[in-house]
């Protein structure tokens, strides 16, 4: 990702009820919406990149032999598992806390 | 200098749109709106209006591109109506609490179904909880002096919220009345510099999200939307005064007056009042004066700002009279009775003392509302105020033309 270059907006110079504006990121950890977690093979997995590709939230990462996805993002959709030519992804229920 | 020219009321507010030189307009046509769409059309042809004129596929993307043009700084303007409005909500919604300072005619019409183009406010009045100003004209002349002042209110720094001008469809968007244009350079002067987006800006120099999810339990998102809700509340109130300070202001630059928020008319020693908004107060003044030369002790309440509603001026309109007739020009399918007739009993908790009230609904899908009418209004009011009880909503094109 290309780095901020300009400053942000000095959003003190407006009043803090007036409309909804944000000038800083505040990262969603979507991961903890998860009920169901995805599991790869890495013997199956064969780096085809379809889990990739078809991930909503984006979240699949590259491994040297195999692709997994950022369990701090992924909500547990199970996109990947169905779409896995190989079948190499299964859906874990996420233990109770 | 000024000029006179007889037109109709969608050409007047065409005039008031091209004063006020926009940057962007957008608009889809739809009836009863269509000649202002027209007009509009024209002026730009002309050369008359400086402005991007952006051809769309639909209301939706009406909105949704004037958003845009508005966040990039640009004085904007569309008219809809109806079904127009209906398919315009999403946006419509979002305008808004995004503090766009917006401008849009509503060129009112009845709902649908059953299956009608003709005039009615009920498509105005079913929004009237969303959030934007409206203003109800009573003829041609202050269909264009609002929608010039509609800008200068919106963009208001205490204000900032988008504006709705809605005037009769049928009755004023087709009536052909004379009208002043005033001076473009007296125009100028009185809307001063426009900056329609120092608060919220799609600008590389201004890096900004407009409108992140703010909400879900558990984190700071509730609290940031109730700050923003009640900001939003706040500028709706201080509205109040700025409309007032506006029309004060146009009076002493162009020397006509009009009522910003209530219009009391021969209120003094009157017993009772009807209650009109829109192009029906011509006829109701008539009818009272009618009555008063017969005797009867009638005054008229002209509703003008209808969002913010202007609680204390209608309160003060009410304490002087002891009897009340309110007309409206929609339903309220919820109260079985006409929306401003609800808020007036609403406003009534205020008073010292409360007054019979008694609610007529007419003027729907394209019929008139005449001198008889009101003459039937007024006498059925003057029932009221000697102690007769109205429970039900009073029809009034059920019965008489």
């Amino acid at each position: 990702m290309r780095k901020q270059s300009r400053k942000p907006f000095d959003r003190s110079t407006i009043p803090d009820d007036l409309c909804p504006i944000a000038t800083e990121g505040f990262l969603l950890r979507t991961g903890d919406w998860r009920a169901e977690r995805p599991v790869v093979d890495r013997d199956k997995c064969v780096k085809c990149a379809t889990c990739w590709m078809y991930c909503p939230t984006q979240c699949v990462v590259e491994k040297p032999k195999w692709f997994e996805a950022n369990l701090d993002v992924c909500k547990g959709c199970g996109v990947c598992a169905q779409e896995c030519p190989r079948h190499a992804i299964t859906m874990i229920e996420e233990a109770e806390v | 200098m000024s000029k006179r020219i007889t037109c109709e009321g969608n050409e007047a507010a065409a005039w008031a749109v091209a004063l006020a030189r926009p940057d962007m307009v957008a608009v889809y046509p739809i009836t009863p709106q269509s000649s202002l769409a027209e007009h509009i059309s024209q002026f730009v042809a002309d050369g008359i209006i400086k402005a991007d004129l952006v051809d769309v596929e639909g209301e939706h993307s009406v909105l949704s591109v004037l958003q845009g043009a508005c966040l990039a700084g640009a004085r904007t303007f569309t008219a809809s109506c109806g079904q127009g409005l209906a398919f315009m909500f999403e946006p419509y919604f979002r305008t808004p609490p995004l503090r766009l300072p917006m401008v849009m005619s509503i060129v009112t019409r009845d709902g649908i179904s059953p299956q009608c183009i003709w005039g009615g406010q009920q498509d105005a009045m079913t929004v009237r909880e969303v959030g934007w100003i409206h203003m109800f004209c009573e003829n041609n002349q202050e269909i264009l002096d609002t929608l010039v002042m509609a800008f200068k209110i919106a963009e208001h720094r205490d204000v900032l919220l988008p504006v709705n001008v809605d005037h009769d469809g049928n009755y004023l968007s087709y009536s052909v009345e004379t009208v002043e244009i005033p001076d473009q350079d007296k125009v100028d002067a009185f809307l001063g510099v426009k900056n329609t987006n120092w608060h919220a800006a799609l600008d590389p120099d201004r890096p900004m999200a407009v409108d992140p999810l703010t909400g879900g339990a558990g984190g700071p998102g509730p609290a940031i939307f109730v700050r923003y809700r009640k900001g939003h509340c706040k500028a709706m109130q201080n509205a109040i005064r700025v409309i007032t300070e506006v029309h004060e202001e146009w009076g002493r630059a162009f020397g006509r007056y009009h009522a910003p928020l209530v219009e009391e008319y021969r209120l003094e020693g009157a017993d009772y009042a009807i209650v009109t908004i829109g192009s029906m107060a011509g006829a109701g003044k008539d009818a009272v004066d009618v009555a008063r030369q017969d005797g009867e002790k009638v005054g008229l309440i002209k509703i003008k700002t209808f969002r913010p509603f202007p609680l204390q001026a209608v309160c003060e309109a009410l304490s002087k009279v002891r009897a009340v007739g309110v007309v409206d020009r929609s339903v309220s399918f919820g109260w079985n009775s006409g929306p401003v007739y609800q808020e007036f009993q609403t406003a009534q908790y205020w008073l010292e003392e409360r007054i019979p009230a008694v609610s007529f609904i007419g003027g729907l899908a394209g019929s008139d509302l005449t001198l008889k009418h009101f003459q039937r209004v007024i006498e059925t009011t003057g029932r009221a105020f000697r102690g007769e009880v109205f429970r039900e909503p009073i029809w009034l094109n059920e019965k008489d033309a």
